[in-house]
C-alpha cells in the first residue's frame, strides 16, 4: 500500500502510476478514486474549480501529504522537482536567488547559472528574494525545480498572476525545458479552459476526474483565433465533457437525472468504463 | 587551567556561543522561540526533581527536558488548541510544579534563584565536559542536517518533493533545542536561555544576505555578548545570565543603529 516502489523496469513504464487514490480530511473526501499514469515526457494539466482538490492531488504525487486509499506507484524512483502554489519565505531569512537555488541539494555554479538563464532571470542572481517582482519570483521558483534536471517537474499554478503574454512566454519555456531535458510535467492550470498547447493530456478534477482528454490548439481553429487573437500561441482549449453534474451539497447528478452521494466509475451512471474516459474528447 | 572558575565559564560561554548561532538563527526563522522558552521553564523542574530524587542535575535537566519536547508535540499534534496555547499551559505548568517541588523540598541546596539566572561560579569540570559533549553533538547535527533544515524551514512540501523529510528534521531540531536548554543551563539559568538564543540572530539578520553568513555573524554576536556579560557578571557582581543578555541586547541595539545603505533583503 501507499507509495511501493517498483524494480527497475525498461523504458515503456510510466514514471508514476496513481492507482484508484483517496485523500480524506475528517469525514470528507478532498478527491477519490483518481487514476492516472505520468509518462516520461509527457505533459500532463490539471484544471478545475477552486477547492476541487488540484493542489491535493499534485502533493499526494508528490508524497507531501499522505494518502487514505489506494496506491501511488514510483517506477524507476523519479527525481522531482516542484514549484509550489504559494511560498512566502519570512522577512527573518536572509537569501539570495542563488542560494535559493540549492535549498534541497547542491549544485554546481555553472549549472545554476544556465537554470538561471533558461528561466531569464541570471542577471538576478546575486539579488535578495525579497526584491524580486512575482513574476521573477515564479521564473526563480521554476529555475529552481529544473535545476537538477528532474524526471518529473509539478508545476502549482506557475503562470498565475502573469498577464496573457507572460503566460505565453512562461508555457514556451515550459516546453522547452520539457524538449531539453525529456522530463515529464505535471501542471495545475488556473484556468478553466485554456491549457498549455502541448498538453497531452488534460484531466478535469473535482473531487474527482470529470473528464479528460488532449486540448485543441487554439491556432488550428478558426472560431477561436477570431475570439482570443494571434496572441494566444502556445495555448490550447479544452473542451469539457461532462456526464454529470456536481450540486451546491456535494451530491452528483447524472446525466440520467439520478442523484447520488458522490461519483466513481461503477456507481452505474457513466455511459463508458473507466477504459472509454481518455477517449471522449 | 580548569581549576579557575573564570576560564571555565568563558569556555563554556564560548561552547554556548558558538551553538546559539546558527540554533538561534533556526528558531528565529521558525518562529519557535516560545517552543524554546516552553523547555527552558521544564529544566527548573529538571533541577527539582534531580534534587527530589537524588539524581544528578546534568541528567535529570535533559531528562525532563526531552520528556517535555516530546509530550509538546504529541498534544500538538492531537489538540485542537494553537499551538502558542499549548506551549502556554505546558511552560507555566511546568515551571509551576518546578516552583512547588523546590518549595516542599524545602532544600538549602537549592537556590531558585541561581538555577534561573545562571552563575559563573557553578559551572563545573563536570559541566565544562558536559557542554562540549553536548555542544559537539549539536554541531555535528547542524552540520549534517543545516540543508534539511533550511529547505524545512522554507517550504516542507518542496522538501518532501524532492527527498528531503522536513518531519525528521523537525524531530532532530527539537531534540537539539531540549539539548541546549539543557547544557546551557548552569551559565545562563532558565529564564534567559531563549534569549540568548534569539537575539543575536535576530541582531545578525540585518548584516547578512544568506542564511549562512547570518548564522556566522550570529556566532560572533554571540561571542561577544559572552564575554561582555561574563566580564561585567564579574566586575560587577550582577547575574551571569541577565548580564549576558543585557550585553546581546546591547550589540542588537548597536547593529540597528549602524548606518547601512538598505534595499529590502
Amino acid at each position: 500500500m501507499r507509495y511501493r516502489k517498483a524494480k527497475a523496469q525498461d523504458g515503456d513504464m510510466p514514471l508514476i502510476s496513481v492507482e484508484n487514490i483517496g485523500v480524506q480530511r475528517g469525514q470528507n473526501w478532498l478527491i477519490r478514486n483518481i487514476s492516472l499514469k505520468i509518462e516520461p515526457g509527457e505533459i500532463i494539466t490539471i484544471i478545475g474549480p477552486n477547492g476541487a482538490g488540484k493542489s491535493t492531488l499534485a502533493k499526494a504525487v508528490l508524497g507531501a501529504i499522505p494518502i487514505t486509499e489506494g496506491q501511488i506507484i514510483h517506477h524507476q524512483k523519479p527525481s522531482i522537482g516542484y514549484v509550489p502554489q504559494k511560498l512566502n519565505i519570512d522577512n527573518a531569512l536572509p537569501i539570495t536567488v542563488d542560494r535559493l537555488m540549492q535549498l534541497t541539494a547542491r549544485a554546481p555554479a555553472n549549472a545554476r547559472q544556465a537554470a538561471l538563464a533558461a528561466c531569464g532571470i541570471e542577471h538576478l542572481r546575486k539579488e535578495p528574494i525579497g526584491i524580486l517582482s512575482g513574476g521573477e519570483f515564479q521564473r526563480c521558483l521554476l529555475a529552481r525545480a529544473i535545476l537538477n534536471k528532474p524526471d518529473l517537474l509539478v508545476l502549482d499554478e506557475p503562470v498565475q498572476g502573469v498577464d496573457f503574454a507572460g503566460e505565453s512566454a512562461l508555457y514556451d519555456l515550459i516546453r522547452n525545458i520539457r524538449d531539453e531535458t525529456g522530463c515529464a510535467v505535471l501542471m495545475i492550470s488556473h484556468d478553466l479552459h485554456i491549457v498549455m498547447a502541448e498538453t497531452d493530456t488534460v484531466l478535469c478534477l473535482n473531487g474527482h476526474i470529470c473528464c479528460r482528454g488532449a486540448p485543441d490548439i487554439v491556432a488550428s481553429n478558426p472560431e477561436y483565433l477570431r475570439l482570443f487573437g494571434p496572441a494566444v500561441d502556445g495555448l490550447a482549449i479544452y473542451q469539457h465533457h461532462h456526464d454529470h453534474q456536481h450540486l451546491p451539497d456535494g451530491r452528483v447528478q447524472h446525466a440520467d437525472g439520478t442523484i447520488t452521494e458522490d461519483c466513481h466509475p461503477d456507481d452505474g451512471h457513466h455511459h463508458g468504463a473507466p477504459a472509454k474516459q481518455g477517449l471522449e474528447a | 587551567m580548569f581549576d579557575d572558575f573564570l576560564t571555565r565559564s568563558i569556555l563554556a560561554g564560548v561552547a554556548i556561543a558558538i551553538i546559539a548561532g546558527p540554533l538561534g538563527c533556526l528558531i528565529v526563522w521558525r518562529r519557535m522561540s516560545f517552543f524554546g522558552d516552553s523547555l527552558a521553564h521544564s529544566a527548573l523542574l529538571g533541577v527539582a526533581l534531580g534534587v527530589a530524587i537524588d539524581l544528578s542535575p546534568q541528567i535529570a535537566v535533559p531528562m525532563v527536558t526531552f520528556a517535555v519536547c516530546f509530550i509538546l508535540v504529541a498534544i500538538k499534534r492531537r489538540s485542537h488548541l494553537p499551538s502558542d496555547a499549548v506551549l502556554g499551559i505546558i511552560a507555566h505548568s511546568t515551571l509551576a510544579l518546578g516552583l512547588v517541588t523546590i518549595s516542599l523540598l524545602g532544600s538549602y541546596e537549592l537556590s531558585v534563584m541561581r538555577v534561573l539566572l545562571g552563575d559563573i561560579l557553578s559551572v563545573t569540570k563536570q559541566d565544562l565536559a558536559i557542554i562540549y559533549g553536548g555542544g559537539g553533538l549539536i554541531l555535528i547535527g547542524l552540520f549534517f542536517y543545516w540543508r534539511a533544515f533550511l529547505a524545512a524551514t522554507i517550504s516542507p512540501d518542496i522538501a518532501t518533493a524532492e527527498g528531503l523529510s522536513p518531519q525528521q528534521s523537525e524531530w532532530i531540531f527539537m531534540v537539539m533545542i531540549a539539548l541546549v536548554v539543557a547544557i546551557a543551563l548552569k551559565l545562563i539559568g532558565a529564564l534567559l536561555i531563549t534569549a540568548m538564543l534569539v537575539i543575536p540572530a535576530a541582531a545578525a539578520r540585518r548584516l547578512s544576505p544568506t542564511p549562512e553568513i547570518m548564522a556566522g555573524i550570529a556566532i560572533l554576536i554571540a561571542l561577544l555578548a559572552m564575554g561582555g556579560g561574563i566580564f561585567g557578571s564579574l566586575q560587577f557582581d550582577t547575574p551571569t545570565g541577565p548580564s549576558i543578555v543585557l550585553a546581546a541586547a546591547a550589540m542588537f541595539g548597536i547593529v540597528h543603529l549602524l548606518p547601512l545603505e538598505h534595499k529590502r533583503r
